[in-house]
């Protein structure tokens, strides 16, 4: 896949954000999770990382290992369990439910900080404070879990049209060709639906590299990307 | 004129936030070298007696429909703008931008506060992912310090939450955290011990805090419940990036 220049997005998110991301999306209870289906949906974020050619930790990879190896654990019959894992714990799942139980409390509590932390920047007392440069938030209100997801999902959509994707022409899309192309159906003012960005697209390659032409453009906060509705349809704007 | 009022101007005329025992100081300050009865009789306030017309003036003003507040923040009293007028106040600060932090930022700033002081390792262990990115952010902006290094090979860096943090998210003590008795005492993941301990950090951190404070010895976790890292069958050896 072409490409003049590489898209750099840092992910400070880790494997268990995404694994309580999953958790949320589909609205399981945590103590009820299927590791089936959460392996099947982690690894499906997985290869869109690929995909996109966007550098992920190591403890994802690590992650992604130990689902399949719990998986594999929960599909054998007990009498062929390896022989040095601890008798008591019947589920395996055990072992990782709770650590994301004790993790998803630190998010929540991290959730209400962020509201303290907006209450507070409508307090001013007179002679604030010298002016705080604003933080690093490299892709905004929107998550990189929103933004994967919401890309696999026109992907998808791509797949089941049954198109033939076979690309017999050349193709020559570049990453700058697709940031005029956003910029221009930006310009106008209008927020623009995500989905309407694929609207016309011919192949992966080009969604491929009109995703990458946006994470760059929120990237540089030429763009703002919002979801109105959680896990909803995501709207860009000129930022 | 009342010992409330005086405090009240006190408050007002302040360029910064008071502490009670600095209001205090001041009154016993206007005593001397005076014949004013009122002068004599409020340099005798003591603590509790200035907390009290503190939190009388507080009430009063909440109940007043004044466009602002009392309030005790962790460097002291002060008085703040009613926040529904943000929108408008906000114009005279154009250079202060609302700040917000990221929700990795937020998570690892959680974990640090709930559990300090803290090793890197251990904070990485909660979270599951390294954290040398948000945790330079964290420093950078002055939310965390080096509170000195842990009694355990390879002495890592021990971190805390400064008197900022407290100040940025208008806490007075971190027993006012949300869920703070609960998430103070449960017990963490731990990070993998002895050998495996990172003791390379960067020379910068350490020029971040000059004196030490004496080091409580973390003790060691009972749980080891990250399984993950060493028993992978048929994992593909783990990419460091």
């Amino acid at each position: 896949m072409p490409q003049e220049y590489k898209v750099k997005l840092e992910v400070f998110e880790g494997p268990l954000d995404l694994l309580l991301y999953l958790i949320k999306k589909d609205e399981v209870d945590i103590y009820d999770i299927s590791l089936e289906r959460i392996t099947a949906q982690y690894l499906e974020f997985m290869d869109a990382f690929k995909v996109l050619d966007l550098e992920l930790a190591g403890e994802f990879v690590v992650m992604a290992a130990n689902l399949i190896y719990l998986k594999s654990r929960a599909l054998l019959p007990a009498s062929v369990q390896p022989p040095d894992e601890e008798a008591e714990e019947e589920d395996p799942r055990w072992d990782l439910i709770r650590q994301l139980v004790e993790y998803k409390k630190f998010k929540d509590a991290a959730a209400q900080l962020s509201r303290r932390e907006v209450e507070q920047s409508n307090l001013f007392a007179r002679m604030a404070d010298s002016p705080e440069t604003a933080p690093e938030r490299p892709l905004g209100d929107v998550s990189v879990f929103d933004l994967i997801n919401a890309f696999n999902n026109v992907l998808k959509r791509l797949a089941s049209k049954g198109e033939d994707l076979r690309e017999i022409f050349e193709e020559n899309y570049t990453v700058s060709d697709k940031i005029d192309f956003i910029m221009k159906m930006t310009a106008s003012g209008v927020p623009l639906k995500f989905t309407e960005l694929f609207a016309s697209v011919a192949s992966r390659t080009e969604i491929v590299v009109t995703f990458l032409a946006l994470l760059e453009l929120i990237r540089l906060k030429q763009l703002k990307a919002v979801q109105p509705e959680t896990f909803g349809e995501i709207e860009l704007r000129r930022a | 004129m009342t010992l409330k009022q005086v405090i009240e101007a006190l408050i007002f005329a302040s360029p910064k936030p008071l502490l009670t025992k600095e209001i205090v100081a001041a009154l016993r300050a206007a005593g001397h070298g005076t014949e004013d009865q009122s002068a004599l009789d409020f340099a005798k306030a003591k603590e509790p007696d200035v907390a009290a017309a503190l939190a009388e003036l507080q009430t009063e003003l909440s109940a007043s429909g004044r466009a602002f507040q009392l309030v005790e923040r962790v460097n002291g009293w002060t008085l703040v703008s009613d926040p529904a007028c943000a929108p408008w106040v906000r114009q005279l600060y154009p250079e202060a931008k609302p700040t917000r932090l990221s929700g990795p930022q937020l998570e690892t700033l959680a974990i640090i506060a709930y559990r300090q002081p803290v090793t890197r390792a251990d904070i990485e262990a909660v979270r599951g992912v390294a954290v040398d990115g948000v945790m330079q952010i964290l420093l950078d902006r002055g939310l965390v310090k080096i509170a000195g290094r842990a009694e355990v090979p390879g002495r890592p860096l021990l971190y805390s939450t400064t008197e900022y943090f407290l100040e940025h998210f208008g806490l007075r003590t971190t027993d006012e955290l949300p869920n703070a008795s609960e998430l103070k005492r449960v017990v963490l993941p731990a990070a993998p011990k002895a050998d495996e301990v990172n003791a390379a950090e960067t020379p910068a951190e350490v020029a971040g805090e000059a004196s030490e404070t004496p080091v409580e010895t973390e003790a060691p976790a009972v749980e080891q419940t990250r399984e993950n890292e060493a028993e992978e069958p048929a994992a593909e050896p783990p990419t460091n990036q």
